[in-house]
């Protein structure tokens, strides 16, 4: 199973950074995910892969799929990228690669056998705890975060009436 | 105990009507402004009142104790180090809450006739309230904090009053030079409070003030300059409250301080302000005069130099409110020299109470000299001398509450100010014999001087008006009736049994050679002046042609003013100002302009890297992750 | 844990996502395939995170919660990416990367 999600998450990945047609690497995006989901599952985080699929999955491919609508056509083709790009990506990949996997192959890791089920109530209580193992501040950090960019998207995106009189 | 918790809404109501004044007070007309803010004033006052009774008649105490309605620790360092916020009660914060109240509520009522379609009408009377809650605040202050942070409040409410033509640029000079001088004078005092509380570790007055307390055995022994720390503590202190009451060489603010409306000359630079300075040491006086008697014969022969200087002055004077301004100065001089002469306790105490004394009836007729003064100003329109004469046909009552208040001063029986400085003499006497020659002489020219003022006011030549003078409104008439009749009589109150150094009252002798002494320089004085502005003549023109040159140089106030000027302007300004600038200019401004130089210079060669291509960002991070992974693993593996 | 699947395999796979996410980012013209991009690079961070959680601490959450983080994070960092690519549609009609290079004077 685990060979499985590597493949299709492998293949999609890079499927979605060569296709030409922007629509299609949004939706390669997706299968990504979701297979990125099924590796959750895989380890027994129910509750993250849920998550995962709702969010991502369901919220932030959809909204650029939505963007993607807005900006250009479905027909529409990317230019083959110019070479100096492929180049620096080139070395990018050459060194880098070989780099991070000879570092982690390297690394003994010590790992750690019990295996401890993660039940639904436990989430809750970390997530909005104050004492040790309690997340509480940071889940607040987030949710401001994301109301501070609610509001940002909204007052950028708007269009305001200096603009529809140059457009 | 008696209760006292209503001494709290003397101080909160001028505050409160500030606010109301200062937020609301232009949505009114002016004259609801006024009146708010004299009704405000008046329930204070009669609540000082109630005070003084309960505090000084009700009881049939013998001594009088220290009473403290509101405390509050607003702060604490240690657990004696503290500053407090509340109110005390004793014998001379009563008598000041009545004197400030007293002459608060006849200015405000004043200013309604004075003031009358003046612009600002309204700020003019939430500044006032703003004053006097300031200087009330300090009269009570438990702590010397507290008495510091109103000292600060005064200063500034002071600036605020004394700068209220501010189109006018000569007051907002006045203005300006009365808030630094003072506030320079005040560095002194914070100064020696720190230094005071560094040592005895309390900022409490009860404390401090205790006969006999032994909370100053830490800083014996310790010297600086050849002064012990305290001696330097209670001087700085005093350089504090000499510049609050413009005492030489702080005096340079009083005289252009007069830039101020009238009533706010006889609010804050007669009877309250310019007496904070005398209480202060009041206050202090049991630590003066044990710990540090040597500043105390500071103080005295500061004071006596001061009257006598400020008196000489005032006779060459043209504007009548600079006269009276010098005149206020020579007068708190003698508050000073009573203080500086005085002891601790009983019959020994005189100059203490004496000077507390004159304090009282001083603020009274004092007033009453500044209110008369801005009545005929009002009529005259001119503060020039030369202006006026032959005015008592006029404004009779103008006339007699004026002649009250210069017999007042001159200390002619049985008018307040007889009383009072007859003791400060007397004390004066037992004590030093010079600083009693000196008022000795002062009193003589004070008498004077103000006659010639009044002489040449309402005497003089007969001439003709542009518009005939006429008499002032009711308005302005009752304070002074009211005031005359306080400066004709106040001197009857016992003080020498309510207000003494040791809060126990003694039975005063009287010096008859002295009264004679006193009363007969007092008449010498204005028989001369009689003699000469009586009528108009070429008498004074004489003599001061006489004096010549001494004349010029004390028309001239001694050209104080000048050397000020000289000092700040010529060595300060050049020696010591000028190079900074130009080491300000050249060297720091060099350099600055030199990296900003720099900087673009190179951001010009090195714009061409930034092409904005996200693309070249993104790679140029990764490349620049990838080599520092690389080197680490290098340096580390 | 997973039998016969050790930790080295997620992070492999991981890592090849990871390079792919940033080739991605390097190579694509349009600002929404960038942004496709970035997705990929945090959700194999995303990935690291749970597995170094379940392999060598299974008795906490911390990794549990950063990855719940992420995503949060990565919800936010789109609204705005794609605020700001509509925006700078309007003005240049245009979302290539070759062409929003205006901000280097």
């Amino acid at each position: 199973m685990f060979y499985l999600l590597s493949t299709v998450i492998l293949v999609f990945s890079v499927m979605t950074i060569t296709t030409p047609k922007v629509l299609r690497s949004a939706v390669y995006l997706l299968f990504v995910l979701i297979a990125t989901a099924g590796l959750y599952f895989l380890l027994n985080y129910e509750f993250l892969a849920a998550v995962q699929i709702t969010l991502y999955a369901g919220g932030i491919v959809v909204l650029i799929i939505f963007s993607i609508l807005l900006t250009s056509h479905i027909s529409h083709k990317l230019a083959r990228p110019a070479p100096w790009k492929l180049w620096s990506a080139a070395i990018s990949l050459i060194v880098g690669i070989p780099l991070v996997l000879w570092i982690i192959l390297n690394h003994t890791f010590q790992q750690s056998a019990n295996e401890v089920p993660v039940d639904m109530k436990l989430i809750g209580t970390q997530l909005l705890g104050t004492g040790k193992n309690g997340y509480v501040l940071p889940f607040e950090l987030i949710s401001i975060l994301l109301l501070a960019s609610m509001i940002v998207a909204i007052v950028i995106a708007k269009k305001d009436k200096e603009d529809k009189q140059h457009n | 105990m008696a209760d006292y918790s209503y001494t709290l809404l003397i101080i909160l109501i001028p505050f409160f009507v500030f606010l109301l004044l200062g937020l609301f007070g232009n949505r009114w007309k002016p004259m609801v402004s006024g009146w708010i803010g004299t009704t405000g004033l008046g329930v204070a006052f009669i609540l000082s009142l109630i005070t003084a009774y309960q505090y000084f008649f009700a009881g049939a105490g013998e001594a009088y104790s220290k009473i403290v309605p509101y405390d509050f620790v607003w702060l604490s360092f240690t657990d004696t180090l503290q500053i407090h916020m509340g109110i005390l009660l004793d014998p001379i914060s009563v008598m000041m809450l009545v004197v400030v109240t007293t002459i608060s509520l006849m200015s405000h009522w004043f200013s309604l006739g004075y003031m009358k379609g003046e612009v600002g009408f309204e700020r003019y009377y939430s500044f006032l309230s703003l004053f006097t809650f300031s200087m009330l605040g300090l009269v009570v202050a438990p702590d010397l904090f507290q008495m510091f942070i109103f000292y600060e409040l005064v200063g500034a409410s002071s600036f605020l009053l004394i700068g209220f033509y501010y189109q006018k640029p000569s007051a907002v000079a006045a203005a300006k030079k009365a808030f630094i001088v003072t506030r320079f004078a005040d560095f002194g005092f914070l100064v020696g409070i720190l230094i005071l509380a560094y040592f005895t570790n309390t900022y409490d007055f009860a404390t401090l003030t205790k006969p006999g307390t032994t909370i100053f055995a830490n800083a014996a022994g310790i010297t600086f300059m050849g002064a012990s720390a305290i001696s330097w503590a209670m001087g700085l202190i005093f350089v504090g409250a000499a510049g609050k009451s413009a005492m030489f060489p702080f005096h340079i603010w009083l005289p252009d301080a007069m830039e101020g409306p009238t009533p706010v000359s006889a609010l804050i630079h007669a009877a309250t302000m310019v007496v904070a300075g005398v209480f202060t040491v009041a206050r202090l006086f049991p630590v003066y005069y044990f710990q540090t008697p040597d500043v105390l014969i500071l103080v005295g022969y500061v004071g006596g130099f001061t009257s006598l200087f400020a008196a000489v002055i005032a006779i060459t004077q043209h504007d009548i409110k600079r006269v009276l301004a010098f005149s206020t100065l020579s007068q708190i001089g003698y508050m000073m020299v009573g203080l500086g002469v005085s002891h601790y306790g009983g019959e020994e105490g005189l100059g203490y109470m004496a000077s507390m004394f004159h304090l009282f009836t001083h603020a009274m007729f004092k007033a009453l000299l500044f209110l008369g003064a801005g009545s005929i100003i009002h009529a005259v329109h001119s503060n020039m001398m030369q202006d006026m004469g032959g005015l008592r046909k006029y404004m009779p009552v103008t006339h007699i509450t004026f002649l009250v208040a210069a017999l007042a001063i001159s200390g002619i029986p049985p008018f307040s100010g007889f009383f009072s400085k007859d003791e400060i003499l007397a004390a004066a006497f037992q004590t030093n014999k010079l600083l009693f020659y000196t008022e000795y002489i002062t009193a003589g020219l004070t008498s004077f001087y103000i006659f010639r003022l009044y002489f040449n006011i309402f005497w003089g030549k007969d001439r003709k008006y542009e518009h005939t003078p006429h008499e002032s409104p009711m308005v302005m008439k009752i304070p002074l009736i009211f005031l005359a009749l306080a400066a004709a009589f106040v001197g009857f109150l016992p003080f020498h049994e309510l207000v003494t150094s040791d809060m126990k009252p003694f039975e005063t002798v009287t010096h008859w050679n002295l009264v004679i002494a006193s009363v007969s320089i007092g008449v010498l004085g204005i028989g001369f002046a009689w003699f000469l502005f009586k009528k108009e003549n070429s008498k004074p023109a004489a003599i001061a042609q006489w004096f010549g040159g001494l004349y010029t140089i004390t028309y001239h106030k001694f050209y104080i003013d000048e050397i000020y000027l000289f000092v700040t302007k010529k060595i300060l300004f050049n020696l010591v100002s000028r190079p900074i600038a130009w080491f300000d200019r050249h060297i720091i401004d060099g350099f600055m302009v030199g990296v900003g130089t720099v900087t673009v210079k190179t951001s010009d060669k090195i714009k061409g890297f930034q092409s904005g291509n996200l693309q070249q960002y993104a790679f140029a991070f990764v490349a620049g992750a990838l080599i520092i992974v690389l080197s680490l693993l290098y340096y580390i593996g | 844990m997973i039998q016969g699947i050790s930790i080295y395999h997620f992070l492999i796979v991981s890592s090849l996502m990871f390079f792919i996410g940033i080739a991605g980012f390097i190579i694509r013209q349009n600002l929404i395939t960038i942004l496709l991009s970035i997705e990929l690079i945090l959700n194999s961070v995303a990935i690291n995170f749970l597995v170094f959680n379940r392999y060598l601490y299974p008795d906490q959450l911390q990794g549990h919660f950063f990855s719940l983080f992420i995503i949060g994070v990565a919800a936010a960092e789109a609204s705005v990416a794609i605020a700001l690519i509509i925006n700078i549609y309007r003005r240049i009609h245009g979302i290539n990367t070759d062409d929003v290079n205006e901000m280097k004077h």
